[in-house]
């Protein structure tokens, strides 16, 4: 009803070909965005910011990181966890060689130490595609795993073997350690993931998208007409590896506070993937519904089963998370293989038209 | 020079001063190699029959070899219980065949392969639900597997070879034997050859996929039970098996995804490989190079053949 562009004329092609072409999306967005920066840090509870949006962006994050390598250009990864670890490990290891520089610059930075990586695991990808290069990032994987945990320098020989976030300060107020509020991160986080958001819809709606696109489309096709396959391929190993590198940061440095080893392993991997697939793959709106979708569905079935008076065990949830996390992938693949982005996009096509069916 | 020392000349060395030593590593990374030979085999069946790649093979290891400890502990004779777990396998590749695969019939691979990581999730869930998460014993002597070890003299020393791995190397032959006959000689196996060169074609002569499907699927969920008892005996299952089974994914890699002595061959480089680098290389960098030196070796691997070692060459058209 409210959602219809008629009378909306574009007189430009800048306009036609806008990302988001019709007035009511603006708005919308326009809307979220103030709900985001202006209303939950004031209105929201500590628990809430901590537990549900903090978490959620930075996985959004790595999702749209995976989503580049895997939606876009048709690369299947399980590395991701292991490059998120190669970003936190880079950003601590910065951060107290370098305690003057601010640690939102080491977070940016720590991202291209994960890009380096990415680039080195990416380069099989000109021999081998598909199943294949999946094992080629399952080396990453295992490989970047044992050396957070074999590697002692990484973690300043802390006997725990774990990492300790130091107290970091912008302006005097903390940012990261004990003492930083939820507000504060949060605030942090929304910022960078907005940023980064941004310049991935940039990139992937540009010349480069296209190119990664049409590599996903048809690798050989796309180098016959003139797109260099193992640049583009290594970009997109690239950027994305970036992307999950500030992730991997965000993560210990804003949500966590201190992390294993253990935290980035394989099980990382495939919960992000699981967001990718389930969201969409291919587009970055449904990186967002995916990390909502998986991270938040636990919590809902927690909070669901004690508000119906059912007394389980956390391990039953844990079981039946994993259970309904399983059926999910499965149903989601079934109703619409391309994932709630789809899904969204329907929807949103039968509001422009909606009362009629066309 | 004294890295290149270590690495080069150290570990032969070794070798040659400690030959039973020696012996008893290959040996240990043959039988490692038989039981990733076994997962791969689950591996390559599904994929020559549906082109699906079963990521699945790992749990449904973990799942049937719950389900025969499970149905032993609630009393049922041991062989009653192994027959009971394979009407539960015939049911699992029923379910899948009817829930899973028949929606998703004519997507392409990517999606299929995505599904079975569903149905992992799922099965986890569902076998962590049921049969509670902790580690149980594999009821090896019940099924008449041996157990005991062989002591050996050899060079000087001993070489001790468990029965049990014994028997395993002999069910795995019997096993491959049996399935490359079933393969080559049966209807029903020239029908999965038919349905793996393509769907289309298959049916358009009258294969009916979903009779085929739910049969190599079962046939997967066979070769899972005697993994999973296989595997069992040696240690004791539990989910961590799981992660385990990934280590199928390079041998695949190297034998090719499409060969089932490829699958063998395969599971055997990486297990003899994997045991005598982590023995002789691996206090180099700190132990524990097992974990990641499998994949690493089907990297080195792929980029000189592609389609491994026994795959079919890869021809693409446009």
């Amino acid at each position: 009803m409210f959602y219809r562009e008629a009378g909306q004329f574009k007189t430009t092609y800048q306009a036609d070909q806008a990302v988001f072409p019709i007035l009511q999306d603006r708005i919308g967005l326009a809307v979220i965005l103030v709900g985001a920066f202006v209303f939950i840090p004031f209105a929201a509870s500590d628990f809430f910011i901590n537990v549900i949006m903090i978490p959620f962006l930075i996985l959004a994050l790595a999702s749209i990181g995976l989503n580049i390598l895997t939606g876009y250009t048709g690369l299947l990864s399980l590395g991701t966890g292991g490059f998120m670890g190669v970003g936190a490990f880079a950003c601590y290891k910065l951060t107290t060689f370098f305690p003057g520089v601010n640690v939102i610059v080491w977070i940016f930075v720590s991202g291209f130490f994960a890009t380096a990586l990415g680039i080195l695991f990416g380069l099989p990808s000109l021999r081998i595609k598909g199943f294949y290069l999946l094992v080629a990032t399952l080396a990453a994987q295992f490989f970047l795993d044992w050396s957070f945990i074999r590697i002692q320098w990484l973690t300043n020989y802390n006997t725990s073997g774990a990492i300790e976030v130091p107290t970091r300060t912008l302006f005097s107020v903390p940012l990261t350690g004990p003492n930083a509020t939820p507000q504060l991160r949060y605030l942090v986080i929304l910022a960078i993931v907005t940023l980064l958001t941004w310049l991935a819809s940039n990139l992937v709606h540009g010349r480069i998208g296209r190119m990664w696109m049409a590599v996903r489309d048809m690798d050989l096709a796309a180098e016959l007409i003139g797109i260099p396959l193992y640049r583009t391929k290594l970009l997109a190993f690239a950027i994305s590896s970036y992307y999950c590198g500030v992730a991997g940061a965000l993560m210990v440095f804003f949500w966590y506070g201190s992390a294993e080893p253990g935290v980035f392993n394989i099980d990382q991997s495939f919960t992000i993937l699981f967001m990718v697939i389930i969201g969409g793959l291919g587009s970055l709106t449904g990186s967002f519904f995916g990390a909502a979708l998986i991270y938040g569905l636990p919590i809902v079935l927690k909070v669901g089963l004690h508000g119906l008076g059912w007394n389980i065990l956390p391990a039953t949830i844990e079981h039946l998370t994993f259970m309904t996390v399983g059926a999910l992938i499965v149903l989601v693949l079934i109703i619409e293989p391309l994932g709630l982005a789809r899904l969204w996009q329907i929807t949103k096509q039968k509001l422009r038209v909606w009362p009629f069916p066309y | 020079m004294d890295l290149a020392y270590k690495i080069l000349i150290d570990p032969f060395m070794q070798m040659g001063a400690a030959p039973d030593l020696l012996v008893q590593t290959l040996w240990e990374g043959l039988v490692a190699g038989v039981l990733y030979s076994l997962i791969a085999l689950g591996f390559v069946l599904i994929f020559k029959a549906s082109g699906v790649f079963n990521f699945a093979q790992g749990i449904m290891v973990v799942f049937a070899a719950l389900t025969l400890v499970g149905l032993h502990e609630l009393g049922i004779p041991a062989f009653v219980a192994l027959f009971l777990t394979i009407v539960v396998m015939f049911g699992l590749a029923f379910l899948v065949e009817r829930l899973m695969l028949r929606p998703l019939v004519n997507q392409p691979d990517i999606i299929l392969f995505m599904a079975t990581f569903g149905l992992t999730y799922f099965l986890i869930g569902f076998g962590e639900l049921v049969f509670g998460g902790n580690p149980k014993k594999m009821i090896a002597s019940e099924l008449y597997l041996p157990s005991g070890a062989y002591d050996i003299k050899m060079f000087g020393g001993f070489v001790s070879l468990q029965k049990i791995d014994i028997a395993a190397a002999v069910i795995v032959s019997l096993m491959v034997l049996f399935l490359a006959l079933f393969f080559q000689k049966t209807r029903i196996g020239r029908a999965l050859r038919a349905v793996a060169d393509s769907h289309k074609a298959a049916l358009s002569v009258g294969i009916s996929l979903e009779q085929i499907w739910v049969v190599v699927w079962f046939a997967a969920g066979i070769v899972a039970l005697v993994t999973g008892i296989m595997w069992g005996a040696r240690s004791e299952v539990s989910f961590s098996l799981q992660i385990i089974a990934l280590k199928a994914l390079p041998v695949l890699i190297l034998g090719g995804f499409t060969s089932i002595p490829g699958a063998i061959v395969g599971g055997l480089i990486i297990g003899v490989g994997e045991k005598l680098g982590e023995f002789y290389w691996g206090p180099l960098l700190g132990s524990g190079i097992e974990s990641w030196l499998a994949y690493v070796i089907a990297l080195v691997f792929l980029l000189f053949r592609p389609q491994g070692l026994f795959g079919e060459k890869i021809i693409e058209r446009i």
